[in-house]
C-alpha cells in the first residue's frame, strides 16, 4: 500500500489527502452488505412512498363485504378483517413507520449528540451530574419506559416521534460524551481556546465535527431502533389508534387470525419490518466500517 | 481497589435515586393525578381533595418525594388497583419467574455466540463470515414479537413439536417440570442476544488479533491455537462479561413481549396486563425494580471487570 502511495509516477496521488467524505464513500462501496442495505432502503422508501400511486387503495373506510380475502385477483396481497387491501395498507403502514422512525432516530441523535458533546468537553461536575441522569435513565429499559409514558398520554404521530426521542438520545449521548473526552485534550482545542474561543465554539465548530463519524453511524442505528420502538409500542397495543397504522399494528391486528391461517396478515408487514432494520444496520455497519481508520489499515 | 469500589458504589447508589426521581415524576404525569388515576373518572373534586390531603398529594413536591422514598426503602411499593394485592407481593410472585426466564436465554446465547463469534473472525471476510454476519444482522432485525410468532406457526402449529403456551405452574420447580413448554419462550427471547454477543465477540477477536501482544507471540513462534486461547480468547471474553450487564434491560425487555406472547407468568406479563389496564402502581413498581436490577447488575458486572483486569482501575 505506501509503495502505490509514494509511486513516483503518480506524485499527486501521494500528495492529495482524499477527502473523509470521499474515502468513506469509497469504503462504503466495496462493502456489499451496506450497498444492499442502501439498495434495500431506496427500493421500500419508494414502494411506501411511490406505491400508493401506481395502486391507489382506500385505508380509511373499512369495507367488510371484501374482509379477509386471500391474495390474489384485485388484492395481490388479500385484505384484512376489515376489508383493507394488504398491499396498500403495507405502503400507507410504511409511511408512518419510516417517518417516524427517522424523524425520532434524528432528533434523538440531534439532542443526544450536543448533550454528550458538552457533558464531554466540560467534564468535571458539569460532565458528573450530566452522565448520571442519563445513567438513570438508561437504567429502565427503554421498553418499559415507552410503555409506561404511551399509557399515560395517547399517541399522535408527532407524540409518538417525541416519546420515542424522549428515550433514544440517552444512547448517543453516553456515546459523543465519550468521544469529546478523547477530544477536549487535543492541541487545537488548547490552541482555540487560548485565543479566546468559548465552550459553544470548541462544542459546535470542533467536538462535534470531529465526532462526525460517531455520530452518523450511530444516527443509522438509532433509526432502526426507533422504527422497531414504533413496531414494539403498536404490536403492544399503545401507538397511534386506528384507522391509522403501521407495521407494527398490521402485525399485531393479524395475530388473531393465525390459528385460521391467514399468513398474509402476518409475514408482509413483519418481512417488511426485518428489511428496513436489516438494511439500516447494514448501512450502519458499513459506515463503521468506512469511518474506522484502524480497521482499513489491516 | 477499596477507593475504586468506594467509588462505583457511591455512584451506584445516586443512580439508583435518579432512578426512583425518574419513577416519581412518571407517577406525578399521570392523568389528573394519582387520585384520579385511583378513584376513576367519576370522582367529585371533593373526594380528590379529600384522598390527596389524606395520602399527601397536596403537599410541596419535594415533601412528597421524600415521604415516597420513604414508603420505597420500607418495601413499600403502593397497592394494585386491580388485583387486590400489594406491588410487592405481586413482584415476590413474579419476578424469579422472569428471573429463570431471562437466566435460560443469557445461558443459551452465551454458549452459541462465542463460538459462532470466533468463528466469524477467524474467517474473516470468507463465506462463512458473510453468511453468517447476515443471519445475525437479521436476527437483530426481527422483532422479539415477529420471531415468536414465526416460531410458533413453524414448531407448534406446523410441527407441533412444542407448545405455544408456556408452563403456567406456580412454583419454579413446576415451571422447570414442563421443559418442552419453555423452549419457544426461551429460544424467542435468546436468538436477539445471541446475534448481538456473537457480533461482539467478532470485533473484540478481531480488536485483539490487531494487537502488539499477538504480533509478539507470533514472532516468538506460537501456534495459532495457543496464541487464541492464551492471548486473544481471554482478553476478549473479560469485556462480554461487562456486556452481560449491560444486555439487562434489552433482556427485560425481551421477556416483556415474550411473556406476553407466551402467556408466561412473570413479572413482564404482569406489566403488560396493568398497561393494559391502567394499573399505574403495578406500573410504576415494576418499572422501578428493572431499573434498580439493571444499575445492581451492571455495578455487578464492573465489579467483576475490574476484578478481572486489574488496568481498568487505574483507568476510572
Amino acid at each position: 500500500m505506501t509503495t502505490t502511495a509514494l509511486d513516483a509516477t503518480q506524485p499527486e496521488a501521494a500528495l492529495a489527502t482524499p477527502s473523509l467524505a470521499r474515502r468513506t464513500l469509497t469504503v462504503f462501496a466495496r462493502n456489499k452488505l451496506a450497498l444492499t442495505g442502501a439498495l434495500v432502503l431506496l427500493g421500500l422508501l419508494a414502494f411506501c412512498f411511490l406505491g400508493p400511486l401506481i395502486h391507489p387503495t382506500d385505508q380509511i373506510h373499512t369495507d367488510l363485504t371484501q374482509a379477509s380475502l386471500a391474495p390474489g385477483g384485485a388484492h395481490p396481497l388479500g385484505t384484512t378483517d376489515l376489508g383493507y387491501d394488504l398491499l396498500g395498507r403495507l405502503m400507507y403502514g410504511g409511511q408512518t413507520s419510516l417517518e417516524v422512525g427517522l424523524a425520532a432516530g434524528l432528533l434523538a441523535t440531534l439532542f443526544g449528540t450536543v448533550y454528550g458533546a458538552v457533558a464531554g468537553y466540560f467534564g468535571g461536575w458539569v460532565d458528573a451530574a450530566m452522565m448520571r441522569v442519563t445513567d438513570a435513565a438508561l437504567a429502565i429499559p427503554a421498553l418499559f419506559l415507552l410503555v409506561v409514558v404511551a399509557a399515560i398520554v395517547t399517541p399522535s404521530k408527532p407524540v409518538l416521534i417525541l416519546i420515542i426521542a424522549s428515550v433514544a438520545w440517552l444512547s448517543p449521548a453516553r456515546l459523543i460524551r465519550g468521544e469529546a473526552l478523547a477530544l477536549r485534550s487535543r492541541d487545537y482545542i488548547h490552541a482555540m481556546r487560548l485565543m479566546g474561543g468559548g465552550g459553544g465554539r470548541a462544542v459546535f465548530r470542533h467536538i462535534v465535527p470531529n465526532a462526525i463519524g460517531t455520530v452518523i453511524v450511530n444516527a443509522t442505528f438509532q433509526i432502526a431502533d426507533a422504527i422497531l420502538y414504533v413496531a414494539y409500542l403498536s404490536f403492544l397495543g399503545l401507538s397511534i389508534p386506528p384507522p391509522a397504522a403501521d407495521w407494527g399494528s398490521m402485525l399485531s391486528a393479524g395475530i388473531t387470525y393465525t390459528q385460521v391461517g391467514y399468513w398474509w396478515l402476518i409475514f408482509p408487514p413483519g418481512i417488511a419490518i426485518v428489511l428496513v432494520v436489516a438494511a439500516f444496520n447494514f448501512i450502519g455497519d458499513g459506515l463503521r466500517d468506512a469511518f474506522d481508520v484502524r480497521l482499513t489499515k489491516n | 481497589m477499596i477507593r475504586f469500589l468506594a467509588k462505583r458504589i457511591a455512584q451506584a447508589a445516586i443512580v439508583l435515586l435518579l432512578v426512583s426521581v425518574i419513577v416519581f415524576v412518571l407517577l406525578h404525569l399521570l392523568p389528573g393525578g394519582p387520585a384520579r388515576a385511583i378513584l376513576g373518572i367519576q370522582a367529585t373534586p371533593d373526594s380528590i381533595a379529600h384522598f390527596n390531603h389524606q395520602q399527601g398529594y397536596d403537599r410541596s413536591l419535594p415533601e412528597q418525594y421524600v415521604q415516597y422514598l420513604g414508603r420505597l426503602l420500607s418495601g413499600d411499593l403502593g397497592e394494585s388497583y386491580k388485583l387486590n394485592q400489594t406491588v410487592a407481593s405481586l413482584l415476590g410472585e413474579r419476578l424469579p419467574k422472569t428471573a429463570l426466564l431471562a437466566g435460560l436465554s443469557i445461558v443459551l446465547a452465551a454458549v452459541l455466540a462465542v463460538p459462532l463469534g470466533i468463528l466469524q473472525a477467524v474467517r474473516r471476510g470468507k463465506a462463512a463470515d458473510y453468511v453468517l454476519t447476515g443471519i445475525a444482522f437479521l436476527a437483530y432485525a426481527t422483532p422479539v414479537f415477529f420471531l415468536g410468532l414465526v416460531l410458533i406457526l413453524v414448531f407448534s402449529q406446523q410441527l407441533q413439536f412444542f407448545p405455544a403456551e408456556a408452563p403456567q405452574a406456580d412454583t419454579l420447580g413446576g415451571v422447570l417440570a414442563e421443559p418442552r413448554a419453555l423452549v419457544l419462550p426461551v429460544v424467542t427471547t435468546a436468538l436477539g442476544i445471541i446475534a448481538a454477543f456473537s457480533r461482539y465477540m467478532r470485533s473484540a477477536v478481531l480488536d485483539n488479533l490487531g494487537e502488539e501482544y499477538v504480533r509478539t507471540a507470533r514472532a516468538k513462534g506460537q501456534s495459532h491455537a495457543r496464541i487464541m486461547a492464551r492471548h486473544v480468547l481471554r482478553n476478549a471474553l473479560i469485556p462480554l462479561a461487562t456486556l452481560l450487564g449491560l444486555y439487562l434491560p434489552t433482556l427485560f425487555s425481551g421477556t416483556l413481549v415474550v411473556e406476553s406472547m407466551f402467556n408466561y407468568p412473570g413479572m413482564g406479563l404482569l406489566f403488560w396486563n396493568a398497561a393494559q389496564g391502567s394499573d399505574f402502581p403495578v406500573l410504576l413498581g415494576v418499572t422501578l425494580i428493572v431499573g434498580v436490577a439493571t444499575v445492581l447488575g451492571s455495578l455487578i458486572t464492573d465489579i467483576a471487570y475490574a476484578v478481572l483486569d486489574p488496568r481498568i482501575r487505574s483507568v476510572t
